[in-house]
């Protein structure tokens, strides 16, 4: 059978299973519940893993995201895929917890943006860093270093680097979310990426340490 | 861009956007949001820049990177919730 057929008669019957199981939910059965939750709950675990970073403060998002989900089931219109729906309300609810820490203070991002002389010079010339095929990198300790670099960020910089470049909420929604301007979820997402590319480029600038 | 541009400089007698501006309006620039004016300024700047050019490509990688790890953390094995866990969460819909 052509490929293209294949994957459409597959998307169908997702669709279809959707359906039904949407049907259940709504209906009360018990059956239904059990299955969104062991067929969901492990991905929206890491994803609020991803986010906090914290175990524990996790497994409590995924239970305010499933209690959120219930409650909010009658209101689905499925419009969306379930799984994307789950995964938007479980990454509010690591949103909350991210911001009911108690606020710290952060250090600095400047040490790690780009610098430039009087007239407007880049102070140093920058290297181009390899291609590699994800295929390659997916198996690689780049991936691990990559992690560990994004945790290093300041966590103003870190929230939103995660939710406009990893959970793909557009600016307006990271706005909202965050109570602050569009443009500012854009300078902080700049200077994110900028931070995480200085903190990459040692390892990964062609003939770097 | 004039508006926004701080910063040019000559080079071989010509007026070119600096370093340090296209530093800055990078994400406007990936993100299409820079006028046709603008865009032009910023690729005659590239065109004699490779150090700007190195930036903008490991810019570029650094977002993809990102992606590619942090998406792979979720999409290999998601852990598994323990009976306890699942039971408080089907509990919490009574």
């Amino acid at each position: 059978m052509d490929e293209d057929v294949v994957a459409w008669s597959a998307t169908v019957e997702h669709e279809s299973d959707e359906r039904s199981l949407l049907a259940a939910l709504r209906a009360g059965d018990d059956r239904a519940y059990e299955r969104l939750v062991s067929e969901h709950g492990g991905r929206m675990l890491a994803v609020a893993r991803r986010m906090l970073r914290n175990d524990e403060e996790a497994q409590d998002a995924l239970q305010e995201a499933f209690v959120l989900a219930f409650r909010g089931l009658p209101r689905f219109e499925g419009h969306s895929r379930l799984s994307t729906w789950l995964h938007r309300i479980v990454v509010n609810a690591s949103l909350m917890k991210l911001r009911s820490r108690r606020a710290r203070p952060e250090e600095s991002i400047e040490p790690l943006l780009p610098t430039f002389m009087e007239d407007g010079h880049s102070t140093h010339a920058y290297g181009e860093w390899p291609e590699v095929p994800d295929r390659v990198l997916e198996r690689s300790e780049v991936c691990g270093l990559v992690r560990a670099s994004i945790d290093r960020l300041p966590p103003t910089y870190r929230t939103v680097l995660l939710l406009r470049d990893i959970e793909e909420l557009d600016t307006g929604e990271v706005a909202e979310q965050l109570g602050i301007s569009a443009n500012a979820v854009k300078i902080r997402l700049h200077r994110a990426r900028q931070a995480l590319r200085e903190l990459l480029d040692p390892h990964l600038r062609q003939g770097g340490a | 861009m004039r508006s926004r541009i701080g910063k040019t400089a000559h080079y071989r007698g010509e007026e070119f956007i600096t370093c340090q501006e296209v530093i800055t309006f990078l994400l406007e620039y990936l993100s299409k949001d820079l006028s046709p004016e603008e865009e032009q300024h910023f690729e005659r700047h590239l065109a004699i820049c490779p150090s700007c050019v190195a930036y903008l490509k490991a810019y570029r990688q650094t977002v993809h990177l990102g992606r590619v790890a942090l998406r792979r953390e979720v999409d290999a094995k998601p852990p598994e919730l323990g009976v306890e866990l699942v039971r408080a969460i089907l509990q919490a819909r009574a």
